[in-house]
């Protein structure tokens, strides 16, 4: 048992929705019990579809379980098959089904319907949404990808676009954003998969002379399998940020056998370049999520906005190697969990004044009182907004730029705090005042002390006099500036802080 | 499983653990992790293949888990194991689980267990299975004494002006189940006359039986009406007379039907289409039909008890068809033929339904706002009124 505060993914079953209600002329038949259906919310809610998804529920009972489930799951594909009339059926079990061991695939097969249908096994028990998207996505490519369709060989290059799907992060604005790019350097673009793509349309995926894959987690087993089978090279570099952008060019263009195109920048760099952004150095960011974002978003904070990062992890078990290589760089421990408590644990201990992250980060954010934008899924209805806002590509940056840099202190209000302590308006428990009065930090805790920290060193380890003179420390470094002095006077074996340990300690680790 | 978005405020010092599996958890956060918890107040035990094989001792992961949680949660007073599909189907016995650990929690935590699985139950079936796990735990009434209990969760605006009806008709000793804090529930005993406040708490009302306490068949308190034929069934069982009980009512009765006149001139004539969802559908229909003039042309609920709904059919319009259960695809078929006005329905439909040119009212809302008494007769009126108005006044 694993405890679970919050999830980072859903079960793999939600991972498969997700590439049916992304697909077109595709339908899903899901052996489930009744309660399950919640997870149409997902897409008319948090994600406002105009339609259902194209799922198809047994919705089993309790007085079910007793009788046929088997001849249930029988009816609900010849029904749903009757009704919607799909080109091709998915069919699997949720976690429950997966207990009473019905076999969808076997009996689908049984009915002999006159459409393709896909049976995808998915483990709930040990795999979880993302890879369960990945996994459908594959098994859908493979079962449609015809061999016997012509690579493109004259004209324009020819490229597909993989990995975009329902209930992804921006994943609607990123592909206009790539797509528009692509058009910009020259290469057309055969199918993008699996949003809005239809069984048909996978048939044609080997007309392409390579793939763009956007999100390794959803499309890189696909693209693994089109690489052996079809010899089409995939690409590797994920365009967020503008540094990443400018290889994500360098490589299609390489792929396409085009020459590296001189590209439309973006605002990032000037923002960032700009005299309003210098106090933005070395301001200390954690981040979280999907490993795809969470290294991106490493090399934007670090190399593009000037942040120092202090803690970088993903909850992508399935790509934990890349993002140790990436922690390698920054010199930070990588993060490699999916375990919300130790997220907190960790982002706690790292004592960051930005926290870039997902909607669990939010929920620790606030409790540490610490600024936070939301970088990757798992994400809430917030984040499929109306306007256009991709993360990839130059547009992308810009999206960047600002959502990260909004949650932070506005440079004269930083500088003024940190002057005027005592102002009855503007102080240290204030929010940001340009955030309006949305996050009343009146508890914000001022030091959140992991344990281990803590039982080296006791409170009374600190002279009236130094915690008077640490409270005159501004909010967003002071926990970092607790953190230092106590491993100072520990590595000292001082006996107690006093002010003059405190500024010893600044000078020491002074940044 | 979901009746835990709005229990976990309603008691506030408890806490809902389920047990089950990545979907529980990621239910759970779908519908409530829109807002930002720096304290969540439930969580998921998830299964994993070792519990499944036997390879783990369930008990053992569970006090596991228990006490990390209970470390990092020092204020919580009550837990709730909540079971789920998984955990029944392996047959999980987390009934004594939670007696063994409220046991090793010497009176610091109370350690309980309902079933909110989706096997067995829908919805707001939820708060029922949570309620009826709480009646063992009330203490015993010492005498006989008439007191009255009002059982289902109700906001606390709405609890607060109750109390004052029924203490201006002389009924002082009324308490409710849940209470707001876990420690507060109230005694229970032959002298107990409850009166149901929701529809969906068919075990409750019964474990409270067991106990001694005795049922007052009403209509639920929804509307001007509604709520005049509530309150009366408790004034009737405490001898209240009727001209003490006019008094205590007519004024809050006169001005609940004032205030639905304007509602009226939105809603009159127009013909409503209810999906199941939350077995408030009938109340609902009754009090749309009678005090707004809405017509109901089908009244799906998920579950009907006959013996609380009894009073609640008889106001019914002849003419509205009751269904229970469903398929929604047929039951998406007669709505589309019927063409209603407006249709009370669930998340999932909604939307696609608004595309499709219905307006909807999304079901859940019932759930979470004070619409019972006579004070709210209004807002939930206008919780109906507001789509239709919404669609007439938008010009994109």
């Amino acid at each position: 048992m694993q405890l679970a505060v919050w999830t980072y993914e859903g079960p793999p079953h939600v991972g498969a929705m997700r590439i049916a209600d992304a697909m077109r002329g595709l339908h899903y038949v899901l052996h489930a019990p009744q309660g399950d259906t919640y997870a149409d919310l997902l897409f008319t809610m948090i994600q406002r579809n105009e339609r259902r998804p194209p799922v198809t529920y047994t919705t089993f009972q309790a007085r079910d379980l007793g009788s046929d489930t088997a001849d249930l799951f029988r009816r609900a594909v010849l029904d749903s098959h009757a009704r919607f009339k799909p080109e091709a059926m998915l069919v699997g079990a949720s976690c429950t089904a997966e207990l009473i061991q019905d076999d969808p695939g076997g009996l689908a097969k049984s009915l002999g319907l006159p459409i393709p249908v896909v049976a995808v096994e998915l483990p709930a028990y040990q795999k979880k949404e993302n890879w369960g998207a990945a996994e459908t996505f594959y098994q859908l490519v493979r079962a449609f990808a015809r061999r016997d369709v012509a690579k493109r060989t004259e004209g324009r290059p020819l490229c597909n676009i993989l990995g975009p799907c329902s209930l992804g992060f921006r994943h609607r604005d990123d592909i206009i954003e790539v797509q528009n790019l692509l058009a910009s350097i020259g290469v057309d673009v055969n199918v993008v998969a699996p949003l809005g793509a239809s069984p048909t349309d996978l048939s044609r995926l080997g007309a392409a002379q390579f793939n763009v894959v956007l999100y390794p987690e959803i499309a890189g087993t696909a693209a693994a399998w089109l690489q052996r089978n079809f010899a089409q090279p995939a690409t590797r570099v994920v365009p967020i940020g503008v540094g990443a952008t400018r290889d994500f060019i360098a490589e299609v263009a390489q792929l396409a056998g085009l020459p590296v195109p001189h590209t439309t920048e973006s605002r990032l760099p000037w923002y960032s370049r700009s005299v309003d952004s210098t106090y933005l150095t070395g301001k200390r960011v954690f981040i979280f999520g999907d490993a795809t974002h969470a290294i991106a978003a490493a090399r934007v904070a670090s190399e593009e906005l000037g942040f120092q990062v202090v803690g970088l992890g993903t909850y992508s078990r399935e790509f934990a190697r890349d993002v140790r290589e990436a922690a390698a760089k920054y010199g930070v421990e990588p993060l490699i969990t999916d375990d919300y408590l130790d997220v907190e644990a960790a982002i706690a201990a790292a004592q960051p004044e930005l926290v870039l992250g997902t909607q669990m980060e939010r929920h620790v954010a606030k409790r540490l009182g610490v600024p936070c934008a939301v970088i990757s899924a798992p994400v809430h209805v917030q984040d499929f907004p109306a306007r256009r806002s991709p993360q990839m590509g130059m547009e992308g940056a810009n999206v960047l730029f600002d959502t990260w840099v909004h949650p932070l202190m506005m440079g004269l209000e930083e500088h003024l705090i940190g002057m005027f302590r005592e102002d009855f308006e503007f102080h240290d428990g204030a929010a940001p005042s340009h955030l309006g009065h949305a996050a009343t930090a009146a508890a914000r805790p001022e030091v959140v002390v992991p344990l281990s920290v803590a039982e080296e060193a006791p409170a009374e380890l600190w002279t009236a006099e130094a915690e008077r003179e640490l409270k005159k420390i501004p909010f967003f470094v002071r926990g970092k500036a607790r953190r230092n002095t106590e491993r100072f006077a520990q590595e000292r074996g001082l006996r107690s802080i006093n002010v003059e340990a405190l500024y010893d300690a600044k000078a020491h680790y002074s940044r | 499983m979901t009746g835990i978005v709005w229990l976990h405020r309603k008691i506030q010092d408890a806490f809902f653990l389920v047990v089950g599996s990545r979907t529980c958890a990621h239910l759970l956060q779908s519908a409530a992790g829109v807002m930002i918890f720096a304290e969540p107040r439930f969580a998921t035990a998830i299964l994993d293949e070792r519990d499944l094989a036997g390879l783990a001792d369930a008990n053992d992961e569970l006090d596991r888990v228990v006490a990390r949680l209970l470390e990092r949660r020092p204020d919580i007073r009550m837990l709730f194991l909540v079971g789920s599909c998984p955990s029944e189907v392996i047959k999980l016995d987390l009934s004594r689980a939670a007696q063994r650990l409220d046991r090793a929690g010497n009176g610091d935590v109370r350690v309980l267990y309902y079933s909110g699985s989706g096997i067995e139950t829908t919805f707001t079936e939820g708060e029922d299975a949570c309620l009826a796990a709480l009646v063992p735990e009330m203490p015993a009434a010492t005498d006989s004494k008439p007191s009255l209990l009002i059982v289902g969760s109700l906001a606390e605006v709405v609890e607060d002006q109750m109390l004052r009806l029924f203490s201006a008709m002389g009924i002082d000793d009324v308490r409710f189940l849940p209470p707001r804090r876990a420690r507060d529930l109230p005694p229970v005993g032959r002298g107990t006359r409850m009166l149901l406040a929701q529809p969906f708490l068919a075990n409750t009302a019964r474990a409270l039986e067991a106990r001694g306490a005795t049922h007052l068949p009403a209509v639920f308190p929804l509307g001007a009406e509604g709520t005049t034929l509530w309150l009366r069934a408790a004034a009737d069982a405490f001898g209240v007379s009727p001209a003490r009980f006019h008094d205590a009512t007519s004024a809050a009765e006169d001005r609940a039907r004032r205030s639905l006149a304007p509602l009226r001139e939105t809603l009159a004539g127009k013909t409503l289409f209810l999906f199941p969802d939350s077995q408030m559908e009938i109340s609902l229909a009754r009090f749309l039909a009678r005090e707004v003039g809405m017509i109901p042309i089908e009244v799906g609920t998920p579950y009907l008890h006959r013996s609380h709904l009894g009073p609640e059919l008889a106001l019914l319009p002849r003419d509205s068809r009751l269904s229970e259960g469903q398929d929604v695809e047929l039951q998406l078929d007669r709505c589309r033929d019927a063409q209603p006005d407006l249709v009370l329905c669930g998340l999932g439909l909604a939307n696609p339904l608004e595309a499709e040119g219905f307006t909807t009212k999304w079901s859940i809302e019932t759930v979470f706002t004070p619409i019972q008494g006579y004070n709210q007769a209004a807002d939930l009126a206008e919780l109906f009124a507001r789509p239709l108005r919404r669609r007439a006044r938008l010009m994109v």
